[in-house]
């Protein structure tokens, strides 16, 4: 069974209809890029699934289980966890009580704080500093922390590259394989196409708010991605 | 020495003044929310607090407790049932709605209990005082009054410092959308942060009641001299607030030492200058701390 499917879902923001119609399947174990340009629904899939974009059409089913009705804080405790695009820690809490926060839902499960500076060790040194004033790259590893400190059953991740430089990428990605390979299943929304698809099991092409390819990353072979992406044929 | 006799007074006023705006103060600062109805809440308290003393007999003070359990439980009621409505980017409708409960209040007031002043009677403590010598007297009372605004405001500084559900307020009201994405119900924690704050009105209004004579229509100077306090000290910032209220006492009472009958006057000018010279407060950073 998987363990999370997007069926026929629509989500709008006032007038402006930013997915039609959009179906994805996620198994358990198992990591699936999002690739797309800026502007092909990405973001607004994973608020979707998150909770935080209101779904008027097709529904989203998560462990069994339909979301339809359960909000977003919710949604957390049932196991889903999302590392925004743009961090959006929060600047009055250290670092510490960023990556705490994290748990606040009480789920219970292997990540603690010790376990997130194992994973992500550039936060060691860090922690009892001010999150406002870290660089992008620590940031971006603190909140991959964070989300992890909910013991999501499901993480997703939402551009996590952009705006880093690319040594730092290397990094991140580097332990988000690891996390990867300790059985946390993943959705990753990237515009780094390699980045993202060296780390899918199978990937997703969104264009103009519709799933313009889809298959495993081994099958899809790279004329046809760049097809999608761009939307030529 | 009448000079430093002002400033002991005020300092000691403040202590009041740092009752009224820690309510506000952790309202604005955790929900952006601003509640005209603040002043109006502190006199629904002190009246609650003077029946339940007369219909059970009790001393003020056991009926002060009653009535901040029954403050905290409107508090969260009214912020889930109404408040929660009214919160967004635009701060208007919440003051709208809570101006129309200050009003609403008022006129309850009015009508249940007539616009006669009342009391509450808190026995010799009122009148009791230490004498330091001939020129300086501190009240007990008004002394009282000072160490439990800083009480409350240290455990107000601890509770969001160190505890889990402090945590939550703090991110909330750094991001309520993100704050969602950690799992915190932020409707449930407004709820909440509004029950906090009308438990601390009331015991600010219990300690107004017993201070001096109020009416129904007591509650707009309280509501003034509260906001005056949390500004001058910093919005959103409890130190600021305990800080803005002895500033703001002190202000008075210097004032009236240097003129009667300019207390006021000076108070609104301090007010008046800070917002000049320093727009975010003595201890404000402009952004939600």
């Amino acid at each position: 069974m998987s363990l999370l499917t997007v069926e026929s879902v629509e989500a709008r923001y006032g007038d402006f209809q930013a997915l039609f119609g959009i179906d994805i399947e996620v198994n358990p174990g198992e990591s699936v890029a999002i690739i797309g340009a800026n502007g092909a629904g990405k973001s607004t899939l994973l608020r979707s699934i998150m909770g935080q974009v209101t779904v008027p059409a097709g529904r989203i089913v998560f462990d069994g289980a339909d979301l339809a009705g359960v909000s977003a804080n919710d949604r957390v405790g049932r196991g889903i966890a999302l590392v925004p695009e743009g961090r959006r820690l929060f600047p009055s809490l250290s670092v510490r009580e960023n990556l705490m926060i994290g748990s606040h839902a009480g789920r219970p499960g292997p990540w603690t704080v010790d376990k997130v500076v194992e994973a992500l060790p550039l936060l060691e040194r860090l922690l009892d500093r001010s999150s406002a004033k870290l660089s992008g790259g620590e940031q971006q590893a603190v909140a991959i922390g964070r989300a992890l400190m909910s013991n999501p059953d499901l993480l997703l991740l939402d551009e996590v590259s952009l705006g880093l430089a690319p040594v730092v990428v290397r990094q991140l990605y580097g332990a988000l394989s690891e996390i990867r390979a300790g059985g946390t299943t993943m959705v990753v929304v990237e515009q780094d196409i390699g980045q993202a698809l060296a780390m899918a099991d199978r990937v997703y092409c969104m264009l103009e708010g519709r799933v313009s390819l889809s298959g495993a990353v081994d099958e899809v072979d790279q004329a046809a991605i760049t097809a999608a992406y761009f939307g030529v044929s | 020495m009448e000079w430093v006799n002002a400033v002991v007074q005020g300092i000691l006023l403040g202590g009041l003044y740092a009752l009224f705006a820690t309510g506000l103060s952790l309202a604005f600062g955790v929900m952006r929310f601003v509640n005209l109805a603040h002043g109006d809440l502190a006199v629904l308290a002190a009246y609650l607090t003077l029946s339940t003393t007369n219909t059970m007999g009790v001393s003020i003070w056991w009926s002060m407790i009653l009535v901040i359990v029954v403050m905290a439980a409107i508090g969260y009621v009214g912020q889930r049932a109404v408040f929660n409505r009214t919160l967004g980017d635009d701060p208007l409708p919440g003051i709208l709605v809570s101006f129309g409960l200050g009003v609403v209040i008022q006129n309850a007031l009015l009508e249940y209990y007539t616009a006669t002043d009342e009391r509450l009677d808190a026995g010799s403590i009122i009148t009791e005082s230490i004498k330091v010598n001939d020129d300086i007297s501190i009240g007990w009372f008004p002394l009282i009054t000072l160490i439990v605004a800083v009480a409350l405001l240290v455990s107000l500084q601890l509770f969001l410092a160190r505890t889990k559900m402090g945590r939550a307020f703090r991110a909330t009201a750094d991001d309520p959308e993100t704050a969602q994405l950690m799992g915190i119900d932020h409707k449930h924690l407004y709820g909440l942060a509004m029950a906090i704050a009308f438990a601390t009105v009331a015991l600010a209004g219990v300690f107004l009641g017993a201070r001096t004579t109020f009416a129904p229509s007591s509650g707009s100077s309280q509501l003034l001299f509260g906001f005056e306090a949390v500004v001058i000290g910093g919005l959103g910032s409890l130190w600021g607030t305990l800080l803005g209220g002895i500033v703001l006492g002190t202000s008075q009472t210097v004032g009236n030492q240097a003129s009667i009958g300019w207390d006021l006057l000076t108070g609104h000018l301090v007010f008046l200058a800070v917002l000049l010279f320093r727009p975010h407060g003595l201890l404000g950073t402009g952004v939600r701390t």
